[in-house]
């Protein structure tokens, strides 16, 4: 598949390129460009692998050195690697949590390359990309978020795609009712839940709210917060998430769904490729948006963005914002989010759309039915510690619910700290 | 190694001994003392003196520190008009179960030595099986008991299932996770007590064990009398080891709750880690104040064995 997906991309690069940065080769690049990618998993790795191939044989002059970092050590090595000789460019994500870096000066302003005309195909995901005014990367994928569930099972016990919260507590006892849980999820590195708390507050006291929340300008023990969690405390009291959830992580919570013994996932489409994997074809499985909740707010959804960044320390800098320009173009997107690359959305509104079910269902969902906004996710739009704090209660909170107030004085405390 | 050169002598009449020579006897010791003495200063002295300057300061680890004086040790022991941080009580207890319990690996590396302490054949096999858990990393001693715990397709929950008692999410349960993971570290621990126990054993000497025996001395009194006072060495190391590993149980954490469920099995070491080095972690001032603390904990318990090694030696003079 590597190799098929080099040549493929050599293919349109060598069409593309004369068209689309013909600036570039007026004054070749030359030098080294030095990359750290966190892209390690199978698929997203052999993109990257091609991504720099491509880019070392436009540009001969040019030496690409490309390291790719496990995606976890990333997270904590990140901050290493831009100290002290930094390389040229870096994965990391978009939203709060590029603050560390940008406040550091690690990061490079690069609000130049975005006043180009280019850029403004990007325009849906520059507000993710702006901090204290400026641009400071640029996205080369994002996916949306949604319940992906077992439509065999819906099928077998007549239920239909939910499009309220009263459909969905109905379809959810019904499931109950024949023993098979509603949703999975593996709560053990906490992330998931927050998922859920996105979904649940945005639903119940819309987009604007959310991100007040998120900024810290709104307490934790606000009656609104609290009707958020007492919406999500229907489903836990119901006994809808599966037993022990605490214990797993979101790869181990799988088996339940692709066993039958619970029917539905609120996750991120980059599930959709291990639900394949373990054999749910697209008879078997679909996708729906989370449902209203109050009918007052419009839809917001979690579509987080991965995103490419300049070291301010960067040796090559030309190079480097030539790499950004190639990434983000709309050939290269198109190519790279196929479903035989990342399988997910492109960034550039130019780029067409993999032909694939769930792609096509999250773009036409995130492009004509996300009036309220779009969220990066929990852990991208809270401050660091807000969000470790937060998703610890979170994931208390679903399993013993009773300590919500507890819970909701521990997060305020740690607001008032952080944010005044 | 060079050494300084010997300096010419301005008296000639003087015979020709160069300041090293004429103190060589002083100074000797300190230059084979020096390489060991220049790198406990920079990897431990020094970064002591580090920890202990950033616990007074808020830093994120990337952009300038900004004093805060002992800030960070307020919110830590809830000096003034708030609460003691929560985490902190929680890990600190946390510390002293691990304390306490792991010394449970003393008692049964000690009853496994006496066990294996016998010539039949194949005795060798055994001991090395016996001692396989310390020879294996934490990160996979940590991995087989997270299996062996798991909720649903567990090890655990099959025997129990064979007694009829229920289900037990050991590492789930925020009471008893603590103890799953103890459980687990006590496996390797055991091994290591085991393997310092039968060093011991094979120094004890028989001619005592036999004028035990003809006085009539058998069972748990000869153990208790006879063959315990001649293993205190391997005793105290036991003891010195065990106490370390259990202050520094880190890696099994990590690897099977990951601090969880909702941070009820942190430990100081734990927690530190998260403060300051972890994803969200960005508040390295605090980190410190908490390093700061451990060293003070393990500060006490070392001085309590150098001590008690003083008066010991003492003691035998």
């Amino acid at each position: 598949m590597h190799s098929i997906l080099k040549t493929s991309l050599a293919a349109l690069v060598a069409a593309g390129v004369t068209a689309s940065s013909a600036a570039a080769d007026a004054h070749a690049l030359s030098g080294e460009l030095n990359i750290i990618s966190d892209m390690s998993n199978p698929a997203p790795r052999a993109v990257m692998e091609g991504l720099a191939a491509d880019f070392g044989e436009m540009h001969p002059e040019l030496e690409v050195n490309l390291t790719i970092v496990d995606r976890e050590a990333w997270k904590t090595q990140i901050r290493n690697a831009l100290g002290a000789n930094p390389p040229d460019v870096v994965n990391w994500y978009a939203a709060n949590r590029m603050r560390p870096y940008v406040d550091a000066g690690l990061f490079a302003d690069i609000s130049d390359l975005w006043a180009e005309p280019e850029f403004e195909a990007l325009a849906s995901t520059k507000g993710a990309m702006t901090l204290d005014g400026a641009q400071w990367g640029v996205p080369y994928t994002y996916y949306q978020w949604g319940v992906y569930y077992r439509k065999d099972i819906f099928e077998q016990y007549g239920l239909e795609e939910p499009s309220n919260w009263e459909e969905e507590v109905a379809n959810c006892q019904t499931l109950l009712d024949n023993g098979v849980k509603c949703y999975t999820i593996g709560t053990k590195f906490l992330w998931t839940a927050g998922g859920w708390f996105d979904y649940i507050n945005s639903r119940t006291n819309g987009y604007d709210f959310h991100i007040a929340l998120a900024r810290g300008e709104i307490e934790w023990t606000d009656d609104r917060v609290r009707q958020t969690f007492a919406n999500w405390r229907q489903l836990i009291d119901m006994g809808a998430f599966i037993d022990d959830h605490q214990t797993y992580s979101w790869q181990e919570a799988l088996p339940f769904m692709v066993n039958g013994e619970a029917a539905a996932y609120l996750m991120g489409n980059f599930a959709v490729a291990a639900m394949r994997d373990g054999g749910l074809d697209d008879s078997k499985l679909d996708f729906y948006q989370f449902p209203v909740i109050n009918a007052d707010v419009d839809f917001a959804e979690d579509a987080p963005t991965d995103t490419f960044h300049i070291a301010s320390g960067a040796q090559n800098m030309d190079a480097a914002k030539e790499f950004l320009r190639f990434v983000t173009s709309a050939e290269v997107q198109t190519e790279i989010n196929s479903g035989s690359g990342l399988g997910q959305l492109p960034v550039n509104a130019n780029a067409s759309i993999d032909d694939d079910k769930f792609l096509a269902q999250g773009f036409e969902m995130l492009s004509s039915n996300a009036g309220g906004g779009i969220m990066q996710f929990f852990d991208r739009d809270f401050d660091a510690e807000m969000a470790s704090v937060g998703m610890e209660g979170l994931q208390e909170f679903m399993v013993f619910p009773d300590n919500l107030d507890d819970i909701l004085m521990r997060l305020e405390e740690t607001r008032q700290r952080i944010y005044n | 190694m060079s050494v300084s050169p010997a300096v010419p002598s301005t008296h000639a009449s003087q015979p020709n001994r160069g300041w090293y020579k004429r103190n060589e006897i002083a100074i000797t010791p300190w230059l084979f003392l020096l390489p060991a003495m220049i790198f406990f200063a920079v990897y431990v002295i020094v970064p002591i003196g580090q920890s202990f300057w950033i616990s007074f300061h808020e830093w994120d680890g990337l952009g300038e520190k900004a004093w805060v004086g002992t800030a960070n040790y307020e919110r830590l022991l809830g000096i003034g008009d708030q609460n003691m941080d929560r985490k902190f009580t929680v890990s600190f207890w946390n510390n002293l179960k691990w304390l306490v319990l792991y010394l449970l690996a003393i008692p049964a590396g000690l009853f496994i030595a006496l066990f294996l302490n016998q010539t039949v054949t194949g005795i060798r096999f055994y001991k090395s099986m016996f001692f396989f858990p310390f020879v294996i990393s934490q990160v996979v001693v940590g991995l087989v008991f997270s299996w062996f715990y798991l909720p649903r397709e567990g090890l655990l929950n099959a025997v129990l299932a064979i007694f009829g008692a229920g289900p037990v999410n050991i590492l789930g349960d925020p009471t008893l996770a603590t103890y799953g993971i103890i459980a687990a570290g006590l496996w390797p621990q055991t091994a290591y007590c085991m393997i310092l126990y039968l060093t011991g054993l094979n120094a004890v000497d028989p001619e005592q064990v036999e004028a035990a025996r003809l006085d009539g001395a058998k069972g748990h009194k000869m153990l208790w009398y006879v063959i315990l006072p001649q293993l205190k060495p391997a005793t105290f190391i036991a003891f010195v080891v065990t106490i370390i590993g259990a202050l520094r149980s880190f890696d099994l954490i990590s690897v099977m709750t990951n601090g969880g469920p909702f941070g009820s099995t942190r430990v100081l070491s734990f927690y530190m880690f998260e403060e300051s080095l972890s994803e969200f972690g960005f508040r390295m001032g605090y980190g410190a104040a908490i390093a700061v603390v451990l060293f003070f904990l393990m500060l006490g318990f070392i001085t309590y064995f150098l001590y008690s090694m003083y008066r010991d030696e003492k003691g035998a003079h």
